[in-house]
């Protein structure tokens, strides 16, 4: 595959995406159109079994849905303790969606950047994780809801004492709100950042992998992609976890 | 590498999931779960209750038979107390009549003997008379001899 321009031109090609726009305004479309199909599937799926869901027997699509929204109802229950209505469907949200973006990366590296270029488009990437729009989008839309909780639980001036009262008492404002400041924003960019770096390296390595002989590539490419079923699992219940912990502590009154 | 419009893009889609899932759902699955819970939990209480019923009902029977028994039993003890006692009753009456009827055969017997006596009497008197008529045809006074006659007949009789 490493045919046109040697090794580094195959590798930038694989970390290019389909864009159109210039500056700030250019869109991903690769990006948004497998956020959207991905988006889909799951939406369809569990409206599907929502619309069907019977407290009878299950058939077998609603016991996996019933399975998955278990699993997040327990993590949810077990994190965070106050009431909300947002708190699960968004952390399940999360985790099927940043699953199924992660699952993307499973597919043969060169299957569908090959299909697209029959199509004529010159780029492709189908794992919309490995775009850090995706993943930052995601990171900061939980900030956004743990500004939103925090204000919503502790009233303005309570958010606004804790924001410059702790952790070191009124007498070192500046420093504590500087503090707290980095401490709020370091929660959406490492949300962002470990689920994007985890997938950019995972993607990586089954890009070099794939510039191997072909005889090694299965020797490689096979653990690595056995092992990848374990980091895309994990990666997504990381980053529900991590965003019910976030909330749940905005939503503590200290 | 760059932050871009697609950001932007991919928040609204986010957006758009965690409402079309917090809506339609979270609640339908959950309700469903809920439901299911209570349904459980209504079917092992229920069974319970069947089973404790069904001791009750195997203890009540148990009462019920043994009463059963009993009361056969008392049944049979009085019919064989009836029986008994009506066989000692017709044997009493059996007796009774059998007294009764020997009581009037004897009577019967009685009287016939008494009037064979007076009849037999009544002839031999007639026959003696009679043959002493023969006898002493021509010198016998029929009512000069007539109270010895009718001595000689009671000394028969």
């Amino acid at each position: 595959m490493a045919s046109e321009g040697g090794a580094t031109a195959y590798i930038v090609h694989h970390l290019t995406n389909e864009a159109v726009g210039e500056g700030f305004w250019t869109v991903h479309l690769d990006t948004l159109f497998f956020s959207w199909v991905l988006g889909a599937v799951f939406i369809l799926f569990f409206k599907s079994v929502a619309e069907k869901a019977t407290a009878g027997t299950p058939g077998l699509a609603q016991n996996f849905a019933e399975m998955l929204v278990e699993f997040v109802d327990t993590q949810v229950k077990d994190s965070f303790h106050g009431r909300s209505d947002l708190i699960a469907p968004l952390a399940l949200t999360i985790f099927c969606w940043v699953f199924l973006w992660n699952s993307m990366d499973l597919l043969p590296i060169d299957l569908l950047p090959t299909i697209s270029d029959l199509i004529g488009m010159s780029y492709m990437r189908d794992v919309p994780s490995t775009d850090l729009n995706s993943t930052l989008a995601l990171s900061i839309s939980v900030f956004f809801l743990i500004f939103f909780y925090s204000i919503k639980v502790k009233g303005f001036w309570g958010f606004a004492k804790e924001m410059t009262c702790t952790p070191f008492g009124p007498k070192l404002m500046p420093f504590n709100l500087l503090l707290k400041t980095v401490e709020e924003l370091a929660k959406p960019i490492s949300l962002g950042l470990r689920l994007f770096g985890n997938l950019y390296a995972g993607e990586l390595v089954f890009i070099l992998i794939a510039l191997l002989p072909p005889l090694i590539q299965p020797l490689l490419g096979f653990p690595w992609a056995v092992f990848h079923i374990l980091v895309i699992t994990l990666q997504a219940f990381i980053f529900m976890v991590l965003t019910i912990v976030y909330l749940s502590l905005a939503c503590e009154d200290h | 590498m760059s932050i871009n419009a697609t950001l932007i893009g991919q928040m609204i889609t986010f957006t758009l999931l965690v409402w079309f899932t917090m809506k339609y759902v979270w609640p339908p699955i959950m309700a469903a779960l809920e439901e299911r819970k209570t349904k459980i939990a209504e079917g092992l209480a229920a069974a319970e209750k069947g089973q404790e019923s069904i001791k009750l009902a195997e203890k009540k029977a148990v009462g019920v038979i043994k009463e059963a028994k009993e009361q056969s039993a008392e049944i049979i003890a009085s019919a064989h107390k009836r029986a008994n006692d009506l066989i000692e009753e017709s044997k009493a009456q059996a007796q009774k009549e059998t007294e009764r009827l020997l009581e009037a055969a004897r009577a019967q017997i009685e009287q016939e003997r008494l009037q064979a006596r007076e009849s037999l009497r009544k002839d031999v008197s007639t026959l003696a008379l009679r043959a002493a008529e023969q006898i002493l045809k021509e010198e016998i006074d029929k009512a000069k001899h007539q109270e010895l006659l009718s001595r000689t007949a009671k000394q028969l009789g």
